[in-house]
C-alpha cells in the first residue's frame, strides 16, 4: 500500500525538478552573469549617490563609497524641484491614466456591443492612428497648442496623450469576449447601455483595465519629447523633462546628479514591484495585440 | 474584427440559436446610441491627431514662423529646400543607422534574455527584475547615468578598458563612437520590452511538445532549434517590426546624452532632432512641418514595406 502510494509521489518528485543537471547549471549561472551585469549601471550610481562630491571623481574607482554620506540627497531635497517635478508627473499621469480609461473603455464598448452608421469606417480612421508616431506631430501640435492657450498647463501636456489607439483596440477585443449573453440578460431586465457597460462589463474586466491603467500611467511617467516641447516653466515640467534640463545644467555634481536620478526613477520602480504581474500584462498587450 | 456576429443576416441562423436571439431582435440594430459613447475618443482624436497631421500638411506649404504673425503661401520652397538640406540628409542617415544597428542586438539580447529565464526558473524573478526594469526608467536618469558611465578617466566603462590594458575612447566625444554609444545605451534601457514579447510568448508553448520531444529523444539543444526558435517565428516578426518603427523615433536620448548638441559634428543628431531644431530654436513651423512629412513619408514606407514582408511570408507557410 505504502509503496504503490511511494512510486508516483516519488515520480512526481522527480518530475517537478528535473533540472538539477550540469546544463540547467550552466544556464542558470549564464542567467545570473548577465542579470547582474545589467544591474551594474544602477548599482554604480546607487554607490556614486552615496559618495562625496570630491570622491566620485577618483581615479581608480572606488566600487563602493570610502566615506558613506547622505549629503548629495539631502541637496538634492532641500532644493525641492525634483520633488515639484514628482508632483506634476503624479499629476499629468493620473489625469492621463483615467482620461484614457474612461475614453477608451466608452468607446471600445461603442464599437464591440452597438451599430451606428458608419461605425466601422470611423473605427478605422482611429486605428490608423497606431501609424502615426507623436513625435512626427510636435511641431504642428505645439502651433495648435499655442492658438488654443494650453502650452505650459497640465491640460496642455495631459490631453494629447489621451486618445491612444492601440488601448482602445486592446479593450475592444477584450469586450469583443464578453459572452452576449451576459450582456443579453442584463438588456432584457432592461438595463441601458450605460448600466450593462457599468455592472457588466467593466467588473468582468478588471485586469485588462489593470494592465491598461498601469500601462499608460508608466507611458505617459516616462514620456519625454512632448512634455519638453509643451513646458518652459520649471515649476511644471515632469520627471523625465525637470531632470534633463534641469538637473543635467548643474553640471559636474556627479553624486548629486545620481541621487536625483534615482530619486526619479523610485516611483515607478515601486509602481514595477507591487503591481509586476499587470505592468507585464500591460506590455505584452499593448506589444501584441 | 471579425467578430460582428450581429450582421449574420437570420435566415443563416440555425433554428436553435434563432430562438434565442429572437428574444432581443434589436440587439444590434443601427442607431445613433453607439456614436456617443465614441464621441469622446473620436473628438481627442480629432483635436490632437488628426488636425495637426492636416494642419501640419497645410503648414509645409508656408513659411510660417513662430517669430511673427503673418504667414504666407510659398507653394513647393520647404520641399525644394528640404531636398538640397544636407542636414536633413545627414540627420535621416543617423537615424536609418542607428536603426539598422541597434534593431538587430535589441531582438537577439531579448530573445536570449527570454531563453535563460524561461530554462531558469528557479532564478526567474531575479532575472525578470534586473532584464525588464531598466525599461521603466525615464530616459533623463538613462541619460544621467550613462553620460557619468562614459566619462573619461573616472567613468565606469573607461576605467574598465583601462584595467584590461586597453586604450580609453571618448564614447560621446569621438565623433565615429558617439552613435555607438547611443545604441549601446538603447539596448541596456529598452531590452525589456522585446524581452517580455518574447517571454510570454516562450509561455506559450505548451509543455507537451516538449515532452513528446524528450520522449524521442532530442536533446536540449536540438529541441531549442527545431522547436522553440521555429515557433517563435512570428513573435520574432512582430518583435522586429515594432522594434523598427521605435528605432526609427530615436531622439530622446540623442539629445540628452549629447546635451542637446546632437553629438560632435552632429554625428549622431537624428531627424527627429533635426525636425525640433528646424521648429523651436530656429521657429521655423513651415520647414519643420515639411520635414516632418517627408520623414513621416519614410516610416510609412518601411512598416508597408515590412508588412507585406510579413504576410507574404506568412503565406508562405
Amino acid at each position: 500500500m505504502t509503496a504503490v502510494a511511494a512510486a508516483p509521489a516519488a515520480a512526481r518528485r522527480r518530475a517537478r525538478r528535473p533540472r538539477i543537471t550540469l546544463g540547467g547549471a550552466a544556464v542558470t549561472v549564464a542567467g545570473l552573469f548577465l542579470a547582474v551585469t545589467w544591474l551594474i549601471p544602477l548599482l554604480w550610481a546607487l554607490s556614486t549617490s552615496f559618495k562625496p562630491e570630491a570622491e566620485t571623481t577618483a581615479v581608480p574607482i572606488n566600487w563602493l563609497p570610502l566615506e558613506p554620506t547622505f549629503e548629495a540627497y539631502r541637496s538634492v531635497l532641500a532644493r525641492g524641484d525634483l520633488l515639484r517635478w514628482t508632483l506634476n508627473s503624479t499629476v499629468v499621469s493620473v489625469l492621463v491614466t483615467a482620461l484614457t480609461l474612461a475614453v477608451c473603455t466608452l468607446a471600445a464598448y461603442g464599437f464591440s456591443r452597438t451599430r451606428f452608421p458608419g461605425d466601422r469606417w470611423v473605427f478605422g480612421v482611429l486605428l490608423a492612428g497606431i501609424m502615426v508616431p507623436p513625435q512626427v506631430l510636435i511641431v504642428p501640435l505645439f502651433d495648435q497648442m499655442t492658438a488654443i492657450g494650453l502650452v505650459d498647463t497640465y491640460w496642455g501636456v495631459a490631453l494629447p496623450q489621451v486618445a491612444a489607439p492601440v488601448m482602445l483596440f486592446i479593450l475592444k477585443r477584450f469586450f469583443d469576449g464578453i459572452p452576449r449573453d451576459y450582456v443579453e440578460a442584463a438588456r432584457v431586465d432592461g438595463a441601458g447601455h450605460l448600466r450593462v457597460l457599468w455592472s457588466v462589463m467593466l467588473p468582468m474586466s478588471a485586469p485588462v483595465l489593470a494592465a491598461v491603467g498601469i500601462y499608460t500611467f508608466v507611458q505617459s511617467w516616462n514620456n519625454f519629447l512632448w512634455p519638453f516641447v509643451a513646458t518652459t516653466d520649471p515649476a511644471l515640467m515632469t520627471v523625465p523633462v525637470g531632470l534633463g534640463t534641469v538637473q543635467s545644467s548643474y553640471g559636474i555634481l556627479y553624486a548629486q546628479n545620481m541621487a536625483a536620478a534615482l530619486l526619479g526613477a523610485l516611483p515607478l520602480i515601486i509602481v514595477f514591484m507591487l503591481f509586476q504581474r499587470q505592468v507585464v500584462r500591460g506590455v505584452t498587450d499593448a506589444g501584441l495585440k | 474584427m471579425t467578430t460582428h456576429a450581429g450582421v449574420t443576416p437570420a435566415a443563416a441562423v440555425p433554428p436553435a440559436a434563432g430562438a434565442a436571439r429572437d428574444r432581443s431582435p434589436n440587439r444590434r440594430r443601427t442607431s445613433w446610441a453607439g456614436l456617443w459613447f465614441v464621441l469622446p475618443f473620436a473628438a481627442l482624436y480629432a483635436l490632437f491627431l488628426l488636425w495637426p497631421m492636416v494642419s501640419g500638411l497645410l503648414t509645409g506649404f508656408t513659411d510660417r514662423s513662430l517669430g511673427r504673425d503673418a504667414t504666407s503661401f510659398v507653394g513647393l520652397d520647404n520641399w525644394a529646400e528640404l531636398v538640397a538640406d544636407p542636414a536633413v540628409w545627414s540627420s535621416l542617415w543617423n537615424t536609418l543607422v542607428f536603426t539598422a544597428l541597434s534593431t538587430p542586438p535589441l531582438v537577439a539580447i531579448g530573445l536570449g534574455m527570454a531563453l535563460l529565464t524561461d530554462r531558469a526558473r528557479r532564478v526567474g524573478w531575479f532575472l525578470r527584475f534586473s532584464f525588464f526594469a531598466p525599461f521603466l526608467i525615464p530616459v533623463a536618469v538613462v541619460a544621467l547615468v550613462w553620460e557619468w558611465m562614459y566619462q573619461p578617466g573616472f567613468g565606469l566603462v573607461n576605467s574598465g578598458l583601462t584595467a584590461l590594458g586597453l586604450a580609453e575612447v571618448g564614447w560621446l566625444s569621438d565623433a565615429d563612437m558617439v552613435l555607438l554609444s547611443v545604441v549601446i545605451t538603447t539596448v541596456w534601457w529598452t531590452v525589456g520590452f522585446n524581452y517580455l514579447l518574447y517571454l510570454a510568448a516562450l509561455q506559450g508553448i505548451p509543455a507537451h511538445v516538449y515532452e513528446a520531444a524528450a520522449l524521442d529523444g532530442a536533446g536540449p539543444w536540438r529541441r531549442l532549434v527545431s522547436i522553440t526558435l521555429p515557433l517563435l517565428g512570428r513573435t520574432t516578426a512582430l518583435v522586429v517590426m515594432l522594434q523598427l518603427v521605435a528605432s526609427l523615433k530615436i531622439f530622446d536620448q540623442v539629445y540628452l546624452m549629447t546635451d542637446g548638441t546632437g553629438g560632435p559634428d552632429y554625428a549622431a543628431r537624428p531627424i527627429i532632432q533635426y525636425i525640433f531644431e528646424s521648429g523651436f530654436p530656429s521657429m521655423r513651423i513651415g520647414y519643420a512641418s515639411a520635414v516632418s512629412y517627408m520623414f513621416f513619408a519614410v516610416i510609412v514606407i518601411v512598416s508597408i514595406a515590412q508588412f507585406r514582408l510579413f504576410v507574404r511570408k506568412e503565406e508562405s507557410r
